[in-house]
């Protein structure tokens, strides 16, 4: 077992990673590479990064022992908050260290793909911040879906562009975009918004995620927690939280989602139920047929509606470094009313996911302490929940 | 016919290679659909297999591979249309697809396979220089070589390393962006083409966003061969049936041959 600090020059962790990607790309993706290597290890960098981290962003986010639930579930249950920081999830995170980059690259337009519009959001704000031109490639089926986060992205300056391909998902959003700096490299960056992608994307997105994890581990103090459980969608805000815990002992669990059930067929549980392969650009697991055509996902949530999943945990995955389940949209869906009700908390429908899976296990996990990501705020998806229970 | 020997025998002039999705117009059809590219004046094709998310393609070759694999294609059975291509045609044929369809067969088989359909090059679209390795080896076994690609953002450093292992040629990226039509006004081919030549004798051929006769003449002036792909699937998806299909590519690869043979 052995956890991988920066993958090696091929952009592997493990056997899982690398650069499929057209020519035309490759040398963006060493100059990016070379460039956050500099920012990263730069003090001016990171003291800015850290400045907006805080005053704009507002970290650190609460650890909160959520005490009303943790009875019911009789599970001591603590939420790190990301669902408090601004734009109401974790991905501004990422945005804000990413945008931060590109304005040292010179680099004056930004892309970016979003599936929940979460990224998007986060995107089109960091780039006000830093008055980068920002276009947001969306699926149509998300742009119906996430209605509000399409609003809010235009209020920020953006464009949203629609992509009808595919299923007009998250999959298809990352695959137009690819192609848009296919032909804008020169002068655009594509903020890719999870753990995927050709190297070096998921490695600048861990490091740029890992401080939901080191804020974890500071505010536990003593404690140690038994098990940290996260949602995993590309696998950001779970590889954020899981990274620093890694050299540890607790029990790290990864949730994707199983939409109508694994047996359906319908769902998004690339690391569950896929197989290795290659997708955007990395060796990772991915849904695909027997023939090896990436299938479509299914999933209630939009930022979980995704075949494949970030290369580290494949790896993670494949060296018993954390382990991963699956909950299904009816199982989200009763999850976010538990914290709701009890808490006073609205989550994310992906997050609902981890949530459930605590409560699907709270047996086992009796008198346990556990640390869930709550990676995001679920003012987006109140329409769509609404659709669904009236249907 | 090789692609070392076509390069050979047309010397001067640049090989005209039609590029086509297989399974259009539909699967029976396409061995006629590249007859008539052939007799038209082709001089060997880059033969599309289809894959579900083609990084490198723009709207018209999406298109071709959603219709193509919903008639049912496959990388096994575009390979077997390729060894009905060749027998029909003697021409030269790089097959073109994507990394995982090809890691799913295997890639030792794939080139196997490959070979044996007589392709004399892979055309991998999502596959640099830098991941090659692995395959170049399988396929070198079968008598197949890999295109190695070169577009106008390589730097130098990756240009050598493309030139050096590039087998049987070069694909020269001649516009940024994916495939599609364009007006072929970019200067940007030219300086690639350049920039090719002053490290290799490596047979250059230029592709993407070159559509009509003017801009494959001009880039036939630059390169060893040249592909056009967009231009020609459009009309075979715009085309009521497979006698239109075919007349349309017919009527355009003779444009093509014509202006880049003057
Ligand atoms: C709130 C929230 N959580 C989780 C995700 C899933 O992404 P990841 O797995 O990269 O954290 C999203 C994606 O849109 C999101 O909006």
């Amino acid at each position: 077992m052995s956890v991988v600090d920066r993958p090696d020059a091929s952009g592997r962790f493990g056997d899982f990673g690398g650069r499929f990607a057209p020519e035309t790309l490759m040398p963006a993706l060493e100059e990016l590479e070379g460039a956050f290597e500099a920012a990263w290890t730069d003090p001016v960098y990171q003291e800015e990064l850290a400045g907006l981290l805080s005053d704009f962003v507002g970290r650190p986010t609460p650890l909160y022992e959520a005490s009303r639930l943790s009875d019911v579930l009789g599970v001591r249950l603590l939420l790190k908050r990301e669902d408090l920081a601004h734009t109401g999830a974790h991905k501004i995170n990422n945005t804000v260290g990413q945008a931060l980059l590109a304005h040292r690259m010179g680099k004056p337009r930004v892309i970016a793909e979003t599936g929940a519009g979460q990224h998007g959001v986060a995107t089109a704000t960091a780039c006000a911040l830093f008055g980068l031109e920002c276009e947001v490639f969306m699926g149509t089926v998300d742009i119906s879906r996430q209605a509000l986060n399409v609003e809010r992205m235009l209020m920020l300056g953006a464009t949203v562009t629609p992509v009808t391909s595919g299923a007009g998902t998250l999959k298809d959003a990352v695959s137009a975009a690819l192609r848009d700096w296919v032909a804008t490299v020169e002068t655009t960056h594509y903020i890719i918004g999870s753990v995927v992608g050709p190297h070096p994307f998921p490695w600048i997105v861990r490091q740029l995620q890992r401080v939901i994890g080191d804020e974890t581990l500071d505010q536990l103090g003593d404690t140690k927690p038994d098990v940290v459980v996260a949602c995993v969608g590309g696998g950001s805000n779970s590889m954020g939280m899981f990274y620093p815990f890694a050299t540890g002992t607790a029990d790290l669990v990864g949730i994707e989602a199983g939409g109508y059930g694994l047996d359906s067929g319908r769902h998004g549980a690339s690391l569950v139920a896929g197989s290795p392969g290659v997708l955007h650009g990395a060796r990772t697991y991915m849904l695909q047929d027997g023939e090896g055509q990436v299938l479509e996902a299914h999933s209630i949530s939009a930022g979980l509606d995704y075949p494949g999943v970030g290369p580290e945990h494949a790896q993670f995955k494949e060296e018993g470094l954390a382990r991963y389940d699956s909950v299904t949209d009816a199982e989200a869906l009763d999850a976010m009313d538990l914290l709701s009700r009890t808490e006073g908390i609205i989550p994310a429908l992906e997050p609902s996911h981890a949530l459930a899976w605590v409560w699907r296990e709270r047996e086992a996990l009796a008198d346990k302490t556990v640390v869930l990501c709550l990676s995001g705020r679920g003012d987006k998806d109140v329409d769509q929940v609404a659709v669904v229970r009236s249907q | 016919m090789t692609f070392r020997e076509s390069f050979e025998v047309t010397g001067e002039r640049a090989l005209l290679l039609p590029y086509m999705m297989c399974g259009l117009p539909d699967p029976a059809g396409t061995v006629e659909l590249f007859s008539a590219m052939a007799d038209a004046g082709a001089d060997g094709f880059e033969v599309g297999i289809p894959y579900a998310d083609p990084l490198m393609d723009g709207p018209v070759i999406q298109e071709a591979g959603t219709r193509s694999l919903a008639s049912g294609m496959t990388l096994r059975r575009g390979l077997e249309i390729t060894a009905l291509i060749r027998e029909a045609t003697n021409l030269p044929c790089a097959v073109m697809t994507y990394v995982n369809p090809i890691l799913t067969m295997g890639v030792a088989e794939f080139a196997h396979a490959a070979g044996g359909a007589g392709a004399g090059a892979a055309i991998i679209a999502d596959l640099p220089v830098d991941e090659s390795e692995p395959f170049a080896a399988a396929l070198e076994n079968e008598g197949v070589g890999l295109v190695q690609f070169a577009a106008p953002t390589t730097t130098d450093a990756r240009l050598d390393r493309v030139v050096e292992r590039a087998d049987p040629f070069v694909y020269g990226i001649a516009e940024m962006g994916v495939t599609g039509e364009r007006d072929g006004s970019s200067s940007r081919a030219a300086d690639l083409a350049a920039r090719v030549r002053s490290r290799s004798a490596v047979p250059l051929v230029l592709g993407v966003g070159i559509s009509g006769p003017e801009s494959a003449a001009a880039a036939g002036r630059l390169a060893d061969g040249v592909i056009v792909g967009t231009a020609l699937v459009r009309r075979v998806l715009d085309a009521a049936d497979r006698a239109t299909a075919c007349e349309a590519v017919a009527s355009l690869v003779g444009d093509l041959a014509e202006a880049m043979r003057s």
